[in-house]
């Protein structure tokens, strides 16, 4: 049995943690939630559901956050489409260049985030590096029906975007939600890289032979046995991605643009510019439980395919 | 043909062509054999294998008839595992070839080949159910949907494990594992099953009852088995032949009696059950080993013979010596130790200037002292000693 003091040695530095960083804070922003702001900027302790009424009275808070789900939604998608394709490579293709290759995966992850999206600002921008060759190139009359298209599927309110068509250079590569999907992406998919490849190296090798043995093709044997058992893996890995990017206020703060605003710079700007701290509050936490029920709900995927 | 191509050799490969590629392989081929008779299933040909600078096959060329139950046997690192994979195609050969029935096998992908493998693991899929596992052949071959049901229910009543057939394999034990393993590459109907040590993960009771359910298995659906142990006494219970396989090369293929009564070197003996090794020197008919000596042929010089325990027997003191036999050889010996073994004893003979041979006599009861013993001389086996390693 264990001493008193070796129980309490353990459990008091995680349950501290729980406290002061999860529970205080918290709870802070809970109350916060409730009161409000009078005119003269000063916040008034008294309860009310007016910020939640607020949420769900404009509409610009609701549409700003579909659209984030959708970028999430993007930023999942091409991750996904990205990051399995290099597990997959690296887990049973790579032979002596795993570990180099693998380095390579994750090293971006040890450059600053502030550091990839101002470098994603220089190669996009409208005096950019790639609009730089677009134009040495001439092709980039054709990309500015796709910039429309673009902007109309992302945009709050299209109209404000109708100047961007007579822009020769490409405005759509920046400051704009292909920008924010593009930037986000490359940060996000080493995240989703990580658990697939987790979830590729586990699967024990002799599986692969006896479904080759069993007369199935390579092609066969993907969909039948590597794919399902690297289920737990992806869905990790999507997880990563989305619930990241929806948090996510930087990418649209350095590349997004006006069009490319997303629900937490909205929360940064109630908590800075605007001074409205309970309606900032009552976004976060809307935000939270939307994040909470989606990691509950993949948990419990994640368990299922892992069973099965 | 070099290993590289073999879009050319898949399945589709004309009969004639690779038949008169086979006759013409085995002309120029200097294994000295005429080309296979037509019960043969199998032929490996000089097949070599390497792991860098490691050797784990040396020129492998073994013939395999239909419907047998061959057994490769060797200690752990002899290169079994490695053959048997070759034969899968889950390894490739450096050199030499494999043909199935007129066809280039070991250039056919492995999931083109007639084969199907019980795996050391059993590499039972943990997200599929029994049923779903035993199904998962007949499914990528594209049997009809109608016949699945039946087929994959009579593979698992044949296993006996038709009662678990939507369990989760998690559920099942070592045994039971194994036995899907079984069911699912036998539904198959391969024309040839491999085993890899399948029965190495059992216990010992349950082993000895799969080697039996195996052996009549084997028997009921008339597939040729090659099956891979380490066990010599799993070997010699089970085959209808031994491919001994030592440091990768092929010791010996032979039945297990003639393995065992007429080993052809001092490892197969040694290998396969106990035995004696008499180093011996050979002057006029006579065979000289320290104490012993008997009456054999063959010309004078140094030679190995094998003598089993089980040969060595017991004089009877009552009886009249008949020294005329020159069939029997006799020697005096004293008994340092005895082990009891029920049926049977294990005794050490000490002939003096440190010469032991070991006896198994039945049911001696306690012995002590100076006795003598006596083996017929036509049991002492000449063996080549050493090999090429």
């Amino acid at each position: 049995m264990y001493s008193r003091a070796y129980k309490s040695g353990v459990t008091i530095p995680p349950l501290l943690w729980v406290v002061v960083f999860l529970l205080v804070p918290y709870s802070i922003l809970f109350c916060y939630s409730f009161w409000s702001v009078n005119s003269f900027q000063v916040i008034v302790h008294s309860w009310s559901f007016a910020n939640y009424v607020e949420l769900l009275h404009q509409p610009m808070y609701f549409d700003t956050f579909l659209r984030s789900v959708r970028i999430a939604a993007s930023v999942t998608l091409f991750s996904l489409l990205l990051g399995y394709p290099v597990a997959y490579y690296l887990s049973f293709h790579s032979a002596k260049r795993r570990e180099l290759l693998y380095q390579l995966v994750i090293i971006p992850l040890w450059a600053s985030y502030l550091v990839r999206g101002y470098a994603w600002k220089t190669i996009l921008g409208t005096d950019g590096v790639l609009n730089g060759i677009l134009g040495f190139l001439h092709i980039t009359s054709g990309l500015t029906s796709l910039q429309n298209t673009l902007n109309n599927f992302f945009a709050v309110h299209p109209a404000m975007h109708s100047w961007h068509a007579s822009f020769v250079p490409l405005s759509f590569l920046l400051y704009s939600p292909f920008a924010v999907i593009l930037m986000l992406t490359h940060i996000y998919t080493p995240f989703t890289f990580l658990p697939i490849y987790a979830s590729l190296e586990h699967i024990p090798r002799d599986l692969l032979e006896a479904s080759h043995d069993l007369g199935a093709s390579p092609w066969l044997t993907f969909r039948r046995v590597i794919l399902p058992l690297s289920l737990p893996g992806v869905v990790a890995g999507a997880t990563f991605a989305f619930v990241l990017t929806l948090g996510d206020f930087l990418a649209p703060l350095l590349v997004g643009g006006p069009s490319g605003i997303m629900i937490s710079n909205i929360v940064a700007s109630e908590f800075g510019a605007a001074y409205n701290w309970p309606l900032g509050a009552a976004i976060s936490l809307c935000m939270l439980l939307v994040i909470v029920a989606l990691l509950f709900f993949t948990e419990k995927l994640e368990r299922r395919l892992a069973a099965s | 043909m070099p290993p590289g191509s073999f879009v050319l050799a898949r399945s589709a490969f004309p009969a004639s062509g690779s038949r008169r590629r086979s006759t013409h392989l085995a002309e120029s081929s200097p294994a000295p054999e005429s080309p296979s008779p037509p019960s043969t299933l199998l032929t490996i040909r000089n097949v070599e294998k390497g792991f860098g600078a490691r050797k784990v096959l040396r020129g492998i060329s073994l013939d395999i008839a239909s419907g047998e139950f061959i057994t490769i046997l060797g200690e752990s690192g002899s290169g079994k595992t490695t053959l048997l994979r070759i034969i899968a195609g889950f390894e490739r050969a450096d050199r030499g070839e494999i043909w199935m029935e007129g066809k280039r096998l070991d250039v056919t992908p492995p999931y083109r080949r007639p084969v199907n493998t019980v795996f050391q693991s059993y590499a039972i899929f943990p997200h599929l159910s029994v049923f779903n596992n035993v199904a998962y052949g007949l499914r990528a071959a594209g049997a009809p949907k109608h016949e699945i049901p039946e087929r994959v229910i009579r593979a698992l009543e044949m296993v006996k494990m038709y009662e678990f057939a939507q369990a989760a394999p998690s559920r099942l034990s070592g045994g039971q594992q194994q036995r899907v393993a079984l069911a699912r590459a036998l539904v198959n109907r391969p024309r040839l099953l491999l085993l890899d040590e399948p029965l190495s993960a059992l216990d010992a009771n349950l082993r000895r009852q799969m080697q039996v359910e195996l052996k009549s298995l084997q028997r009921e659906v008339g597939i040729t088995f090659i099956f891979v142990t380490h066990d010599q006494e799993e070997a010699m219970a089970l085959s209808d032949r031994i491919a001994l396989l030592r440091a990768g090369h092929l010791e010996q293929v032979a039945t297990p009696r003639d393995i065992y009564y007429r080993p052809e070197t001092a490892y197969a003996a040694q290998f396969i059950g106990q035995t004696n090794l008499l180093r011996a020197e050979m002057r006029d008919g006579i065979a000289t080993s320290g104490a012993v000596s008997w009456h054999t042929f063959g010309p004078p010089g140094k030679v190995v013979f094998s003598l089993r325990p089980d040969h060595i027997r017991l004089v009877v003191p009552a009886r009249v010596p008949s020294q005329a036999d020159v069939s029997l050889a006799r020697f005096k010996g004293r008994v340092a130790n005895q082990s009891f073994g029920g049926s049977s004893d294990l005794v050490e003979i000490d002939l003096g200037n440190s010469q032991i041979l070991r006896a198994r006599l039945a049911n001696p009861g306690v012995l002590s002292g100076d006795r003598e013993f006596e083996f017929s001389s036509a049991d002492a086996v000449r063996v080549r000693e050493g090999g090429d390693d």
